[in-house]
C-alpha cells in the first residue's frame, strides 16, 4: 500500500540506545532547565535562611573534618587544614549528589514515569547539572575563605597551572557520579538491596578519600586507597591550588578510564531498565 | 487511501504475578541463563489469559495477547472493554510507560498521551512556574509554551492565581489549569485515558469540545479510552473492543458499542439455592435464582444512580397464600440502606406449587460508591417463608474517576440530587 520505512518511531521490546534517543533528549533540552530550576527553586523554599543553606552543610562538615584532624594529629601537608578539608569536601559533595541522587532515579519518580513519557535520562542529568549550581556556589564559599584566610596571613596559595584541569576535573566528577548512579538506580528497580549500601558506602567512602592522607596508610589500605577513582581528582585540585606535589597524570587518566567505563556500562543498562521498570519498581 | 499513522503487530505485554523475591529472583536468573545461550525467554510460552475472577495457576498473565491494528490519519479511535480487558496496558504501551513484551507499535509524527492530567505538577512552584514544566514534561518546547501562554490561563480561568504556589489552589483550579496545558498540545496523535471526566459539568462540556475541535478541526489522530460509552460514542467514529487482553473487534464505533454490550453481558445471575438460609424458613419453599440487570449502561458495571434491574425466581413444593417478596440492600457494616417489599405495588399473591416464579423490579440506587450487599426475603399469611442474607454483593463504582476521594467515609452513604441557589 505505502512504503514502510518513515515511521518516525518504533516502540519494541528492544532497548533503543542509539541515535535516536540522544535526538530524542535533545528535543526534551527544555525540560531538563525546567527540572534543573525546580529542584533549586524548590529546595529551599519555606526556609528562614534560604540559599544560606548551601554554605551551611560544607562548613559545618569541614569544622568536624578540622576538628578530627587536630584530635588525630594529621598530617595536611602544610596547608590550613579548613582549606585543605573545604577544598575536598566541596568537590566530594558534587561527586557524592551527582551518585546519590541518581541511584535513586527509578524510585524517586516511579509515579511521574508511570504516567507520562520523556527520556528518563533527562532527570539524572538535570540532577548533574542542578549539582553543578550548587557546586559552584559552595566554589564561592571556598573563595572566600581563602581571601580571609590569606588577608590574616594565615595560609598561602600558590595556585598552579594545572587549575586549567579544573573543567575537566568537574567532567570527571560528574561522570564518575553519574554513571555510578545509573548503574545502581538500574539494579535496584527490580531487587532493593543495593540502595541499602549505597548510602552508607557513600559515608565511609568520604572518610576514605577526603581523611586518611596516603603517607599515614600502609599495605592492603594503600592499594585498596589506590583504587578510588575521586583520590586523583582531588589531590590534583588540591595540587592545583597549593603546590602539594607533582600532579600524577597517570592517576588521573586512571580516573578517566574508570569514568568512560562506568558511563558506558551505565548508559547501556539504564536503558534496558526504563522500559521496563514501571513493572517492577 | 488516506495514510496510516499508527501500526501495532503482534502486539503483547507479559505480567508477573505475585510478589517480588526469592521466588522471582530464581526466573530471572533461569531467564538470564536462557539468554545468555541464545535461548527464547522460557517464561513466554506459559501464562494464561487475563480473566481476572477465575484463580490462574500460572505465575504469568498475558495482559495482551496478539493485537493487531492500524489506524488512519485524522481518525478518533475509542478503547472499549470491560475493567481488566487491557485497556490500561495499551495506553501504557502507547505512551511508553512500559514497554511490550513482544511485539512492536510504529507510528509517525508527535504522540503525546495523557493517562493524567498535572503529572509532575509541584505544589510549590507557582501556577506560570508549573505550566512551563508540565508542558515540558508533556513534550513541548518552551518556545510553544510562551505562544500558548495567555491561551492556557484563559481556558483555564486562573489568571489571578499565576504567580501562587499551585498548593494554594483549590482541587477545581488545580485540575483546570492541569487540563488546559495538556488540552494545548500540539502533537499528531493524541491518547487519552478517562481524562475528560474532571471539574464541573461546564468544565467538562468545554474539554470535551476541545477534544471534538482537535479531531475534526485540526486532523488530529485521537485514541480515547473510557467506560462511558455515550461519551465514546459521541466522540469516535471507530471503535476497538478488548477482551480479556485479545481484540476482538476492530471498526466502527456503534458496531464495537453494540458488540460490547452483547458480549460484555450486562447481566449477572446468582444460583441462591447454594445460598446460606437463616431464621425460620419453611422448607417447601425456596428462593432459586436472582438476575440483576444493568439497565442504564449495559455493561456489567454499576455507577451511581444507574438504574438495576431485579429478577427473583422462587418456586415451592406446596400452595401458599398472600406471599409477598422483598429484597434489601445493605453496607459492609451490616446496615440495610433500602428495603423493598413486592407489597408496596403489588399485590400480595398466591403461589401455586411446582411452577417457577420470577419476579421483576427496577430499583434506582441512589447510593454512594461502595459495595453493597444484597438480601432476598420472602413472607406469606403466616409468617416468613424464607430469609437470604448476603445473597451477592454488587460494587457501584463513582461516576467521576476519583475513586480515592469517592471512597471516603465523608461522602456519606446516599446521594441525592438537588439545585441550589445563592441570593
Amino acid at each position: 500500500m505505502q512504503q514502510e520505512e518513515d515511521w518516525s518511531n518504533i516502540i519494541s521490546s528492544r532497548s533503543s540506545f542509539s541515535f535516536y534517543s540522544l535526538k530524542d533528549l535533545w528535543h526534551y533540552r527544555d525540560l531538563l532547565w525546567m527540572f534543573v530550576k525546580r529542584d533549586i527553586v524548590t529546595n529551599y523554599k519555606q526556609t528562614v535562611l534560604g540559599p544560606l543553606w548551601f554554605f551551611i552543610q560544607p562548613a559545618l562538615t569541614t569544622a568536624m573534618f578540622v576538628f578530627i584532624q587536630r584530635a588525630a594529629k594529621i598530617e595536611t601537608n602544610g596547608i590550613h587544614p579548613v582549606l585543605f578539608y573545604l577544598i575536598g569536601i566541596t568537590a566530594w559533595n558534587y561527586f557524592a549528589e551527582c551518585l546519590t541522587k541518581t541511584s535513586t532515579t527509578f524510585k524517586d519518580n516511579a509515579f511521574i514515569f508511570g504516567k507520562v513519557y520523556f527520556p528518563r535520562l533527562i532527570l539524572p542529568l538535570s540532577i548533574v547539572v542542578s549539582g553543578l549550581l550548587k557546586f559552584f556556589i559552595q566554589i564561592f564559599l571556598f573563595i572566600l575563605t581563602s581571601v580571609i584566610l590569606l588577608a590574616l596571613n594565615k595560609t598561602k596559595l600558590d595556585i598552579q597551572n594545572t587549575l586549567l584541569l579544573f573543567p575537566f576535573l568537574i567532567f570527571l566528577m560528574a561522570g564518575l557520579g553519574l554513571g555510578g548512579g545509573l548503574i545502581i538506580t538500574s539494579l535496584t528497580t527490580k531487587y532493593r538491596d543495593l540502595a541499602l549500601l549505597v548510602q552508607f558506602g557513600i559515608q565511609l567512602l568520604m572518610y576514605g578519600t577526603l581523611m586518611i592522607p596516603k603517607s599515614s596508610t600502609s599495605g592492603i589500605l594503600n592499594k585498596l586507597l589506590e583504587y578510588n577513582p575521586m583520590i586523583p581528582i582531588i589531590d590534583t585540585l588540591r595540587q592545583s591550588l597549593f603546590n602539594t606535589e607533582a600532579p600524577n597524570f597517570y592517576l588521573l587518566g586512571y580516573s578517566f578510564i574508570v569514568m568512560v567505563i562506568l558511563l558506558l556500562i551505565g548508559f547501556y543498562i539504564f536503558s534496558k531498565t526504563e522500559k521496563n521498570f514501571t513493572d517492577t519498581v | 487511501m488516506s495514510e496510516i499513522i499508527i501500526k501495532a503487530e503482534g502486539l503483547s505485554k507479559q505480567y508477573r504475578l505475585g510478589q517480588i523475591g526469592t521466588g522471582s529472583l530464581s526466573h530471572d536468573l533461569n531467564r538470564w541463563w536462557h539468554s545468555l545461550r541464545g535461548n527464547e525467554d522460557p517464561y513466554l510460552k506459559i501464562g494464561e489469559a487475563n480473566d481476572r475472577t477465575q484463580k490462574g495457576n500460572s505465575d504469568y498473565v498475558w495482559a495482551l495477547k496478539d493485537i493487531n491494528f492500524e489506524i488512519n490519519k485524522g481518525e478518533v479511535w475509542g478503547v472499549i472493554g470491560k475493567n481488566g480487558a487491557g485497556k490500561s496496558t495499551l495506553l501504557k504501551l502507547l505512551s511508553r510507560v512500559t514497554a511490550p513484551t513482544t511485539g512492536e507499535i510504529k507510528y509517525k509524527g508527535k504522540l503525546a498521551s495523557l493517562l493524567e492530567v498535572g503529572t509532575g505538577f509541584h505544589g510549590e512552584l507557582t501556577g506560570k512556574e508549573n505550566i512551563y514544566l508540565n508542558g515540558a514534561i508533556l513534550g513541548m518546547k518552551k518556545k510553544e509554551i510562551t505562544a500558548k501562554f495567555d491561551e492556557i490561563i484563559d481556558f483555564a480561568g486562573v489568571e489571578k492565581y499565576v504567580d501562587t504556589p499551585v498548593k494554594r489552589y483549590s482541587s477545581g483550579m488545580f485540575v483546570r489549569l492541569a487540563f488546559a496545558v495538556a488540552a494545548h498540545l500540539d502533537t499528531d496523535i493524541l491518547i487519552l485515558d478517562e481524562v475528560l471526566a474532571v471539574g464541573d459539568a461546564s468544565f467538562q462540556r468545554k474539554c470535551l469540545g476541545k477534544m471534538n475541535d482537535a479531531a475534526t478541526n485540526q486532523g488530529k489522530t485521537v485514541l480515547f479510552v473510557s467506560h462511558n460509552l455515550s461519551q465514546v460514542q459521541g466522540l469516535c467514529k471507530k471503535g476497538m473492543l478488548l477482551e480479556n487482553g485479545l481484540l476482538t473487534f476492530a471498526g466502527d464505533i456503534n458496531a464495537a458499542i453494540s458488540k460490547y454490550t452483547e458480549t460484555g453481558n450486562s447481566e449477572r445471575v446468582v444460583d441462591v439455592t447454594k445460598c446460606n438460609r437463616v431464621g425460620p424458613r419453611e422448607l417447601a419453599f425456596s428462593i432459586t435464582s436472582l438476575k440483576i440487570t444493568n439497565v442504564t449502561s449495559e455493561s456489567n458495571e454499576i455507577f451511581e444512580e444507574d438504574t438495576i434491574e431485579m429478577e427473583i425466581g422462587f418456586e415451592a413444593k406446596n400452595d401458599f397464600e398472600e406471599v409477598i417478596m422483598a429484597f434489601a440492600i445493605s453496607d459492609g457494616l451490616d446496615n440495610q440502606l433500602i428495603v423493598c417489599r413486592s407489597s408496596s405495588t403489588l399485590p400480595s399473591f398466591s403461589l401455586k406449587r411446582n411452577i417457577p416464579h420470577i419476579i421483576k423490579t427496577k430499583v434506582s440506587l441512589a447510593l454512594n460508591a461502595g459495595v453493597y450487599h444484597i438480601s432476598l426475603g420472602a413472607s406469606h399469611v403466616k409468617g416468613i417463608l424464607e430469609y437470604v442474607p448476603s445473597v451477592t454483593t454488587i460494587e457501584i463504582l463513582p461516576t467521576n474517576t476519583e475513586w480515592e476521594e469517592a471512597k471516603k467515609p465523608t461522602v456519606g452513604l446516599l446521594i441525592t440530587h438537588l439545585d441550589w441557589v445563592i441570593s
